[in-house]
């Protein structure tokens, strides 16, 4: 019996597949251990991870929990100022810190496109644990999952966040009563617009940054000077005007601002102009809208003056009786105008 | 002088408006025909400072809202055919022609993209050989110099896959159709500042003479529009009912913008055109000239059987025409609202109704 | 129809036989818009864009004269008092 010939055939074992991502890392075999070990770990590090399980087991301390959960699919995916890393720690860090809670843990599931560079993913997730570092929060879970390329903008991220609410906190857009003071935290417009010209597509330059920022220190701060908080919310997409919209229907109350009181960087105003858009519709990721008690508006104020990313903090205006369900807007020129929610997508427009 | 703070400066624009009070001594009906403008009264709350005396009418002034169906339907036949890139300035978008829009043509796969200039849509022909790249045409006077460049510049770079869908307005023809129905009741005329920056104004004068309106070419920050309001309200109060005033100086002349003008010259010829909402207008639009046949959408692409079909509810020709207000209307907030507009005036939100839904309700 | 912004010019070259310019809207926000329109166009010249293409150059001096008019009547009114 003659030998089989055995020149030309070949074992097919994995190539290591250093920089980019493929199928193989979503299967859950060594491929995406190796992710795990190699990238998202050493950057998250905490018990919970290392513990290695199929879910966290956390310590809690008493009290009402506040969970939420976002998902990030911004492209592109880093802009200035921010990448969908950051923004995904800040964004959920901060819905849970608008409910009056204190954030502490996250989990974080990934989409992963393949072809994704792995020099891409790292970046990534080194800036999502500056941000969890600054927030002071711990991502202790995770999934990763990869799709076939063309099947995904590079890479989504959905987090949840944890926090714990203090007793006797109960902060939520029911609350908004007649009287009340409506504080924004500073200017608004720059996270929008910051995306659209990070995306190019419209052709102009600029040099506004992202102001994607947790703002739970800055929550904490406010709480510590006022138990008279009623209404906390980032105005994230759609905008000042589309949140406070929201607020007022939850509340069944109206809302009146003062047009020289929100202020709008003049590069953000500028873009705005030459497209048509209004900036009360623009997206914020760093910013918050604080519905009081009048009588603790002015040290609520001067505390998120002392506190980062507060600096720029201002009563906008105010909660009324009537007309209910409605927010108006006092112009600089004296009239008064009704703000609308956002309808749709927000266009260029020429008229 | 930066052109933009100086005239929105609240204190004059308080002054002006006091000044108009003292000059009115009975009610006047007056019309803007400028979505621009539509916006900017509305979007500063200026016509509630005015006396109410005066009456700020919105005229058919909104390219997107005038746009007639068969153009949209048209726009949308193409935008939906395998291999096209559809490109339009953002107005377009939403407006629904008598199936669907823009938006949901995109959902269902078509290639539909947003472009701030007509050179942007040559450039991603000159970047997609391969594929057959459309624009969307639309405009008054302010807008052809742009998309007849468009044309220019595709033949210069020799592109064979670059062609424009026209609907072109043209303003004089309006308000003549406007001021000559038995039923107007306009009383003096604002003008579309940029049109006229294009055009010059040398069309108007037969215009406020033969119909005894006078005219003022107005801007769009609220001190121009509260400093031409107050020119024809002066006019109307002292008789001079057939004068035109240039209240925008700084950026109009009286012969216009004349390269802009030959281009547009060279490329558009005037043609009949239909408006939503009003219907055919005599000499009203601007077509291709048959030398750029080959640039012209709708004869590279076969869309001549297009039956649009128009709500029966709607009566935006009356409101464009300033004889109904968008309260009068049945549908007005119920069937017919900026997610479904039923007709011109809701679809964007330059039209009056659309205006008065966000922000006058 | 005529959303025309004012525009700083602070570049002017040609591009594939086409007149541009770089324009400032202010505080450093910048985009490359057509001067076909504009040949008398210099730099530091302020001018309308409307999608992207320069429509005139406007006049610092009728500009002037216009807010000194309005100002003339606004401190009228502010003498004569509430009307």
């Amino acid at each position: 019996m003659s030998n089989p010939d055995i020149n030309g055939a070949y074992c097919p074992v994995p190539l290591p597949h250093n920089d980019q991502i493929v199928l193989g890392h979503g299967s859950g075999g060594k491929m995406a251990a190796d992710l795990i070990s190699k990238i998202f770990l050493p950057a998250f590090d905490n018990p919970a991870l290392r513990a290695g399980d199929d879910g966290a087991v956390l310590d809690v301390p008493g009290g009402q929990i506040a969970v939420s959960v976002d998902s990030h699919v911004v492209s592109p995916l880093f802009f200035p100022g921010s990448d969908i890393g950051h923004l995904a720690v800040c964004g959920t860090v901060n819905d849970v810190a608008m409910m009056g809670a204190r954030p502490l843990y996250l989990t974080a599931g990934f989409i992963l496109e393949e072809g994704l560079t792995l020099d891409t993913l790292i970046r990534i997730v080194s800036s999502m644990k500056a941000a969890a570092n600054e927030a002071g929060v711990q991502i202790v879970c995770g999934d990763t999952k990869v799709v076939q390329r063309g099947k995904g903008d590079g890479l989504y991220i959905t987090t949840t966040g944890l926090g714990i609410i203090p007793p006797g906190i109960s902060i939520s857009g029911t609350l908004a009563k007649p009287g009340d003071a409506v504080i924004l935290s500073g200017p608004i417009g720059d996270h929008g617009i910051s995306v659209l010209a990070a995306r190019g597509e419209l052709g102009f330059e600029t040099d506004i940054q992202s102001d994607s920022a947790p703002l739970n220190h800055l929550v904490a701060a406010m709480m510590s000077v006022s138990p008279n908080i009623h209404v906390l919310r980032d105005p994230t997409r759609g905008g000042v005007a589309t949140t406070l919209n929201e607020i007022a229907a939850q509340s069944q109350v109206g809302i009146i601002l003062n047009e020289s009181d929100i202020q709008v960087r003049p590069a953000v105003a500028a873009v705005c102009e030459m497209l048509g858009f209004d900036p009360l519709y623009i997206a914020n990721e760093g910013k918050l809208l604080a519905i009081i008690a009048k009588e603790d508006a002015s040290k609520v104020i001067s505390i998120m003056k002392e506190t980062k990313y507060g600096e720029e903090a201002r009563i906008i205006g105010e909660v009324t009786t009537n007309p209910r369900n409605r927010v108006l807007l006092k112009t600089e020129i004296g009239s008064t105008r009704v703000v609308d929610v956002l309808m749709g997508e927000m266009l260029p427009r020429i008229c | 002088m930066k052109y933009v703070t100086e005239f929105r400066d609240a204190h004059l624009v308080k002054g002006v408006i006091e000044e108009i009070k003292r000059t009115v001594t009975r009610s006047w009906v007056l019309m803007e025909i400028c979505g621009g403008q539509t916006h900017s009264i509305v979007r500063h709350g200026l016509d509630q400072l005015l006396p109410t005396e005066i009456e700020l009418v919105h005229g058919p002034g909104c390219p997107v809202c005038v746009t007639p169906l068969e153009q949209i339907d048209r726009a949308h036949a193409i935008a939906s055919m395998p291999n096209v890139i559809f490109t339009s300035y953002g107005d377009m978008l939403r407006v629904p022609g008598s199936g669907m829009d823009l938006f949901s043509i995109r959902a269902s796969g078509g290639d539909v993209r947003v472009v701030y200039s007509p050179l942007d849509a040559v450039r991603i022909a000159k970047e997609n050989p391969t594929k057959q790249v459309v624009f969307f045409a639309i405009g008054f006077e302010t807008t052809a110099p742009a998309n007849v460049m468009a044309v220019i510049h595709a033949k210069m770079l020799g592109l064979q896959n670059f062609s424009i869908l026209v609907s072109h307005v043209r303003v004089p023809p309006a308000i003549r159709i406007i001021l000559g129905s038995s039923s107007n009741r306009v009383q003096g005329f604002l003008l579309a500042g940029h049109v006229c920056a294009v055009m010059g104004y040398h069309e108007y004068p037969a215009l406020a003479e033969g119909f005894h309106v006078p005219m003022a070419i107005t801007g769009f920050e609220p001190l121009d529009l509260a400093n031409g309001i107050l020119k024809i309200v002066r006019l109307l109060e002292t008789g001079r009912t057939t004068e035109i005033d240039n209240s925008y100086s700084r950026a109009v002349t009286f012969e216009g913008n004349l390269p802009a003008q030959k281009i547009i010259n060279q490329v558009f010829m005037e043609c009949d055109r239909g408006w939503r909402g009003i219907g055919v207008i005599p000499a009203s639009g601007w077509c291709l000239r048959p030398e750029y046949n080959n640039f012209n959408a709708e004869i590279r692409f076969d869309v001549t059987e297009i039956q649009p079909r128009e709500s029966e509810l709607c009566i935006a020709g009356q409101i464009m025409q300033g004889r109904k207000k968008p309260h009068d209307c049945i549908a007005f907030g119920k069937q017919c609202s900026p997610e479904h507009p039923l007709g011109a005036t809701m679809v964007s939100s330059e039209g009056a109704c659309a205006a008065y839904y966000k922000y006058d309700r | 129809m005529c959303l025309g912004v004012p525009g700083k010019i602070i570049e002017i070259y040609q591009k594939d036989n086409l007149t541009m310019g770089k324009i400032d809207f202010g505080s450093g926000v910048l985009r490359e818009v057509c001067l076909a329109y504009v040949p008398e166009a210099n730099v530091g010249d302020y001018t309308i864009i409307h999608v992207g293409f320069a429509l005139n150059i406007l006049s610092e001096s009728e500009a002037l004269e216009t807010l000194a008019l309005l100002t003339e009547i606004a401190d009228l009114n502010d003498e004569l008092g509430p009307g």
